[in-house]
């Protein structure tokens, strides 16, 4: 088939960036998303063009480097589905797509399609974890996890951090992202002795990267590839209020971390 | 060169905690005073920087994805296997022990196998505390699955997503220590030079792949765990960027490199489709718990497969192997793959497929329990193939996967260069020519959880160095050696993309060093690959310059090294003259069409040592003694 690409180039994260127009024939349905991009490049490099540049690794949806609004869509067209997943027998001759990259103001574009979301590790890094050194484990069966639990924590913990939630949200908010990993650990017995502090600060982390504030859209779900259910960013709203309303005052050194 | 694999004396079960009594300590107030580099953020990478800043150590880690998370364990998705024997049905230590040495075709160290079957359980325990959502049963224990190559159910799960609750856990361990400033991450940033002052591994020189600034990073013991090199062949299971270029460089620097040809075609993954595919997918092992393996019994069969009646199919793995059918280990069952096609016998319009068929799993146990088993695994299938892998058969083929060989280390995981250690899939480990499935996850977690952490301390205990900086010349010599480099890939400025030329290199290495290899076959390609080299260095365009985001320049530089690589590989397999596990010579292998080992000849390590640029390397040999296991034929019959 044969498409019309309208992309969004960039040269660095200090330049404008425009749209450029590019014709793409002889695209078979069976390529991916990305590798459709791969024929373009190559045709672009043959001609000593400067490629489009665009973040991937695994190329199998679990990673969540890749990241590209196809069509205002961050990951494209298809439900539950990585832009690296996508395939052109999605699209059908003659159509024309727009490629952008993330637009919020914590993922500033670095070139054409790639953004910087090192905001989302230091989210992490303000309390996204469990506070167990290593050689500090009891036996793994020795407390017990009712499956549901496992299930529904492996439910959030399914998050790619790929950042298409806050892509996708009209206030540019992380809100599922972080509720995502909340969960994760909330509802595991191993995630309670932290719990309350670890909500409080990575919020507040949030807030200091920039994220806006959710007001329950529901745009974030719809555009995970991993389908995260908006039930956890009730999760997390449950506990930050009572993380706020209980917590002891932060001791230095962070979340619990010390 | 000599190769001493320092393994501690005493018997086998003695030999990890003798190590750790006579080790030298580290005075914990002087942890600080150390600083170790770590190269990866993977399994290996990630735990082993997460559990040396938990002691004190000054710790910088690198990647090269935009954040340590992403490394490609996160792909893995069967399992991790631990001998914890929670099903009761006979494991152990031992028995894990010897089926990973049995399985790896008794070319692996008998105690660095003993030590990770040892610390095996430690890391289940260790994940379950961070939080991993692991499968469980109904009572709230964890649940197991049964993996390739084992009678024992003894793996580990998330679902199909292991790797990644595995990685998320030492990455949340990791940021942990970030936010406590014991480590210093650097995300997209490239190693591409080891920095050696007095014969010692001192640091690293990386470019920082935003910028393109070539800068220097010093430390007092380096850690290379930088992953595996299957992209040698182009089409894998493989992320994008996978490479060999950290441990090349260190090769090149005098570590030596073992094993190389050991590689693992892995049996279950999608058929090629096109020349546009950039990547092969794989489909978990698992899926063997419940699916059949078949091709039609004629020759060029077009029918459709619900056409083809029972008695007109050959399920080759289930008659030629009736004690493990399916689940016969990974180089069997690929090669089994291949003998099929060969024949004529392989389905779908290549004629390079064969079916694994869930059907009768569906009679047996419903739809319903088949979903919720392989669910996120069959709407994969469907997304890439656009067929219901409910209603019809699987097409699956073997593609190129994991690398067995690697840098050589000893009992310690430290190079031929001292201070150079090297973890997970960088090196050249503990599955000797065949790594079982749920190993891998198994050996990175215990480099870098449970093994890295005593040896690095001993190294640096036992070690007395001279203060160094980044003004030394050996680090300002390698950066303008990396700076000249990177000069030289952008001036050739010919015609062919970097993508032609790795496209190329793997063909060359599926069709000659994939999984049937011949003498004549691997002269061929050892004619043909330095002939596409010199094309490389005249002929290549990269377009953009260093100073900026310039994906194509990063990959021109991995490709170049791939293509020194593959010459490395072919000549391994050359002089290996027999069979074993993943390398299959055609010329050795038993009446039966089995691989034939040459025990006399080639019991032993083949370490690879660097001579200079245009000299053909040197062969050392390190010679496999085995005290504990006596070396048998492997059957799966
Ligand atoms: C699709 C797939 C499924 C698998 N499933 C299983 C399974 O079910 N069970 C199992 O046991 N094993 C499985 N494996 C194998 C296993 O996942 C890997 O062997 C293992 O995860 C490797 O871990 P690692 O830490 O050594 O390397 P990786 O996780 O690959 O990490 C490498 C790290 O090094 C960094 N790096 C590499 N080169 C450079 C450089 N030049 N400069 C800077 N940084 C660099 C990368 O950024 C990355 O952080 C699977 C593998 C694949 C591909
Ligand atoms: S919640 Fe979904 S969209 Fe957001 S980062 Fe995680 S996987 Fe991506
Ligand atoms: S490239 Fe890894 S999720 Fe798309």
């Amino acid at each position: 088939m044969r498409l019309t690409l309208t992309v969004w180039r960039q040269k660095d994260a200090k330049s404008e960036g425009k749209f450029v127009t590019y014709d793409a024939p002889d695209i078979s349905p069976d390529m991916s998303f990305l590798e459709m991009l791969d024929v373009v490049n190559q045709r672009l490099i043959e001609k000593a063009e400067d490629p489009i540049a665009f973040d991937h690794d695994c190329r199998e949806g679990i990673c969540g480097m890749c990241g590209i609004v196809v069509n205002g869509n961050p990951h494209g067209p298809r439900r539950g589905t990585t832009s690296c997943q996508l395939h052109m027998r999605s699209f059908k001759d003659g159509d024309a797509i727009t490629l952008e990259p993330w637009r919020a103001t914590p993922f500033p574009v670095l070139k054409d399609l790639i953004v910087d979301r090192s905001s989302f590790d230091r989210i992490i890094m303000a309390g996204g974890f469990i506070t167990v050194p290593t050689g500090n484990a009891p036996d793994g069966n020795a407390i017990l996890v009712p499956k549901d639990c496992a299930e529904r924590s492996m439910d959030a913990a399914a998050c790619i951090g790929c950042g298409a939630c806050a892509a996708a949200c009209p206030n540019g908010s992380a809100m599922l992202f972080v509720a995502a990993k909340i969960s994760h650990l909330a509802l595991l017995p191993q995630g309670q002795p932290e719990r309350y502090d670890r909500v409080l600060s990575m919020v507040a982390q949030m807030d200091e990267e920039g994220f806006g504030t959710c007001t329950n859209h529901g745009e974030c779900s719809r555009a995970c590839p991993k389908e995260i259910r908006q039930e956890f960013i009730a999760q997390l709203n449950r506990d930050f209020l009572w993380g706020s309303v209980f917590s002891r005052p932060k001791v230095a050194g962070g979340s619990g971390a010390g | 060169m000599e190769l001493k694999s320092n393994i501690p004396d005493g018997p086998l079960e003695k030999k990890w905690d003798k190590y750790r009594f006579d080790m030298k300590l580290v005075n914990p107030a002087n942890k600080r005073k150390y600083s170790v580099i770590v190269v990866g953020s993977g399994l290996a990478g990630g735990a082993g920087a997460a559990s040396l800043a938990e002691l004190g150590y000054n710790v910088s880690c690198f990647c090269y994805q935009d954040s340590p998370r992403r490394a490609h364990s996160i792909a893995a998705q069967g399992g991790i296997n631990a001998s914890k024997n929670y099903q009761n049905d006979g494991d152990s230590i031992q028995r894990l022990f010897y089926d990973t040495i049995k399985g790896g075709d008794f070319r692996a160290r008998e105690a660095n196998v003993y030590r990770l079957a040892q610390v095996s359980s430690n890391i289940i325990d260790q994940c379950v505390a961070q939080g991993v959502p692991f499968g469980r049963e109904y009572g709230g224990t964890l649940g197991n699955r049964s993996f390739g190559g084992a009678q024992v159910s003894r793996t580990f799960y998330s679902r199909g997503q292991t790797g990644q609750q595995l990685l998320l856990g030492a990455y949340q361990a990791l940021e942990r220590q970030i936010s406590l400033g014991n480590v210093k991450m650097h995300s997209r940033h490239e190693m591409l030079e080891v920095v050696l002052v007095d014969g010692r591994a001192r640091g690293i020189v990386t470019r920082d792949m935003i910028t393109g600034a070539i800068e220097s990073h010093v430390a007092d013991a380096v850690i290379l765990a930088t992953g595996g090199y299957a992209n040698v062949f182009y089409l894998s299971t493989n992320a994008a960027g996978c490479n060999t270029t950290a441990i090349w460089r260190a090769y090149k620097k005098g570590a030596a490199f073992a094993n190389p040809c050991y590689t693992q075609i892995h049996p279950t993954c999608i058929p090629v489709t096109g020349d546009h595919q950039s990547k092969l997918t794989l489909m978990s092992e698992s899926l063997r718990n419940d699916g059949r393996i078949w091709v039609p019994l004629k020759k060029g069969d077009k029918r459709a497969p619900g056409d083809v009646p029972e008695a007109e199919r050959d399920y080759y793995l289930e008659r030629k192997y009736p004690s493990y059918g399916n689940l016969a280990p990974r180089d069997i069952a690929s090669r089994a793959a291949k003998q099929v096609c060969d024949e004529g016998r392989g389905v779908g319009e290549t004629g390079l497929g064969v079916y694994l068929d869930l059907a009768d799993s569906i009679k047996r146990l419903g739809e319903g329990t088949i979903r919720e088993r392989y669910g996120n695994l069959c709407d994969m299938y469907e997304r890439i193939t656009d067929e219901n892998p409910y209603k019809v058969p699987m097409r699956i083929f073997p593609a190129a996967h994991y690398v067995m060989g690697g840098l050589w280390v000893d009992y310690n995981l430290m190079s031929t260069i001292p201070g150079l250690h090297v973890a997970g899939e960088a090196n050249f480990s503990d599955h000797g020519a065949n790594r079982l499935g749920a190993s891998a996850l198994m050996q990175g977690l215990a480099d870098g959880y449970f093994v890295l952490p005593y040896t690095i301390g001993n190294y640096l205990a036992s070690t007395k160095q001279a203060k160094v900086d980044t003004s030394h010349a050996a680090f300002k010599d390698a950066e303008a050696a990396v700076a000249t480099r990177v000069k030289k890939l952008i001036a050739v400025k010919g015609h062919r993309t970097v993508d032609s030329f790795h496209r190329e290199l793997g063909k060359i290495m599926w069709e000659y060093c994939g999984m049937g290899r011949t003498r004549e076959g691997l002269k061929t390609a050892l004619q043909k690959i330095p002939v596409l080299r010199e094309e490389f260095w005249k002929n290549l365009t990269v377009v953009g310059g260093n100073d900026e985001i310039n994906q194509t320049l990063e990959k021109a530089g991995r490709i170049a090294d791939f293509l020194e690589l593959g010459e490395l590989i072919c000549l391994d397999a050359l002089e290996r003259e027999e069979s074993c596990g993943g390398h299959f010579r055609e010329e050795y292998q038993t009446p039966e069409g089995e691989a034939l080992r040459n025990d006399e000849k080639f019991c032993h390590v083949a370490a690879w040592e660097y001579a200079g640029e245009g000299k053909t390397p040197i062969r050392n040999v390190e010679p496999l003694v085995f005290e504990n296991v006596h070396l048998t034929q492997r059957s799966y019959k």
